[in-house]
């Protein structure tokens, strides 16, 4: 049996920052498994699709959907917040700057959502926090503090953070931009090894050689508008639209 | 300098400076108390409580404290409320430093970056736990310092409680006068023993905040 019902799926996606538009009706869809990865110039509104995948942003029309739940609902301030948190709990999202939780070690980073949202007790989340460590590389770390762990580490701490969750689908909201640029194969590395264990993703990236490599499909977003989507070979092959051979080009011959 | 007349004077104002010392104390913890809940109320969802709390700073920041000392204490029996000179005071001095504290409340919660709250609230930690586990540790911090800045501001304050005749340490100093006509001794020692109790609370402020710096 096919499964036909996307894991995520965005239709007709608007947000405005006041007078200035920067969704301007966006569909993605998402199939279970599948890997997005959204390229484009800053400002084209990227970062924000994503970030309206997980309500950081409320989309002004539009609907979100999670594997075939309604991502943003019209309901009460308090059945909002409850329906928002349990869906917030199957997507986990990795942001540009990490965001661990200075004042927790790496293991409570790690397993204070187990912990606190699903009851789990201490020691098996030690154990999860262990799996997910080892998973990254950094199974030492454990009970370091953020302030500790240098960039690529901190990122990957995230990531196994979010993946302590286990979530459905996994959004990177272009989780190496602010890496020092040794220090983005590791985070790159980690991301393809969940490629290879069939994780859905959706990656906001500015890294098109990465982006050709692990995504299945890529969207070229410029000015809150998808311009091209394909398959990566021939979107970074044979772009068909002159606004992505433009900025492929600045990309590949700088 | 009649140093003869200071030490002989002096058990009577660390007597003093203990009940000085005893309204301050009264006074923080109303004023973190009420900081606390102005602080919840100016950061909510709901602009009825954001508008409350920032009338309770506009009101008791933007009056002097002398007279909210005697509204309470000379203006509360007129609408019931009677108090001893030493509840008034320490009531009236506590609602005042709380319109301050919350102030350095709010600074150091609005301090902590937002991406921990976003971090959070996509793990899918609600609103209150999000503040509970995440942003109040790391704000706490950030809080202590300008906390201390205004306890310091609170203890000296207390000197005010004089007028209503609290026999605190300013209030001794003033009866001595009377009876010694040595006002530059007297005063001499109040203002040692307010160093001294000012000194004490800048070594517990930094202390506190060593000790939060360590636990990372």
């Amino acid at each position: 049996m096919t499964d036909v019902r996307p894991m995520i799926d965005v239709r007709g996606a608007r947000k405005s920052y006041g007078a200035l538009e920067v969704l301007k009706g966006i569909d993605l869809s998402v199939q279970r498994g599948q890997i997005v990865a959204v390229i484009g110039p800053s400002g084209s509104g990227k970062s924000t699709l994503l970030r309206s995948i997980n309500h950081l942003e409320t989309l002004n029309a539009g609907e979100v959907w999670l594997d075939g739940v309604k991502v943003n609902q019209k309901l009460g301030r308090a059945a909002f917040e409850r329906h928002i948190n349990q869906v917030r709990q199957q997507m986990g999202m990795v942001f540009q700057h990490f965001n661990l939780f200075p004042h927790l070690s790496v293991s409570d980073n790690i397993t204070i959502g187990p912990i606190k949202l699903r009851g789990m007790d201490k020691a098996k989340a030690r154990e999860l926090a262990l799996v997910m460590l080892d998973k990254v590389g950094l199974a030492e770390k454990i009970d370091a503090y953020p302030a500790r762990l240098s960039g690529g580490q901190k990122q990957r701490v995230a990531i196994a953070r979010a993946l302590a969750m286990q979530p459905k689908v996994m959004l990177f909201d272009e989780a190496t931009s602010a890496l020092d640029p040794e220090l983005v194969d590791e985070v790159n590395l980690v991301m393809k090894q969940l490629a290879r264990e069939h994780m859905t993703m959706v990656i906001v990236t500015h890294e098109m050689r990465f982006a050709a490599e692990v995504a299945d499909r890529v969207l070229f977003m410029a000015d809150g508008t998808v311009v091209e989507e394909g398959a990566p070979d021939e979107l970074f092959r044979c772009p068909k639209q002159e606004r992505t051979r433009l900025f492929l080009r600045k990309f590949l011959n700088p | 300098m009649d140093f003869a007349l200071i030490l002989r004077v002096l058990p009577v104002f660390v007597a003093a400076a203990w009940t000085t010392i005893g309204i301050s104390l009264i006074s923080l913890v109303i004023g973190l108390a009420v900081a606390a809940v102005v602080t919840t109320a100016r950061l909510s969802q709901v602009v009825a409580l954001r508008f409350l709390g920032a009338a309770y700073v506009s009101i008791f920041r933007g009056t002097p404290a002398l007279i909210q000392i005697f509204l309470l204490y000379f203006g509360g029996p007129q609408v019931g409320i009677q108090l001893e000179p030493f509840a008034a005071g320490a009531i009236a001095l506590g609602l005042n430093i709380a319109a301050y504290m919350a102030e350095s409340m709010r600074g150091g919660i609005l301090a902590v970056d937002r991406g921990q709250m976003e971090a959070a609230r996509s793990l899918g930690f609600g609103r209150g736990r999000t503040m509970a586990w995440i942003v109040l540790p790391q704000a706490a911090r950030l809080m202590i310092r300008p906390l201390g800045v205004n306890a310091v501001a609170l203890v000296k304050g207390t000197a005010l409680v004089a007028t209503i005749s609290v026999v605190e340490l300013t209030y001794t100093a003033q009866r001595f006068i009377g009876s010694t006509y040595k006002p530059f001794e007297i005063f001499a020692v109040t203002a040692v023993l307010y160093m001294i109790m000012i000194y004490g609370l800048t070594l517990l402020i930094g202390a506190l905040d060593r000790a939060y710096a360590e636990e990372r």
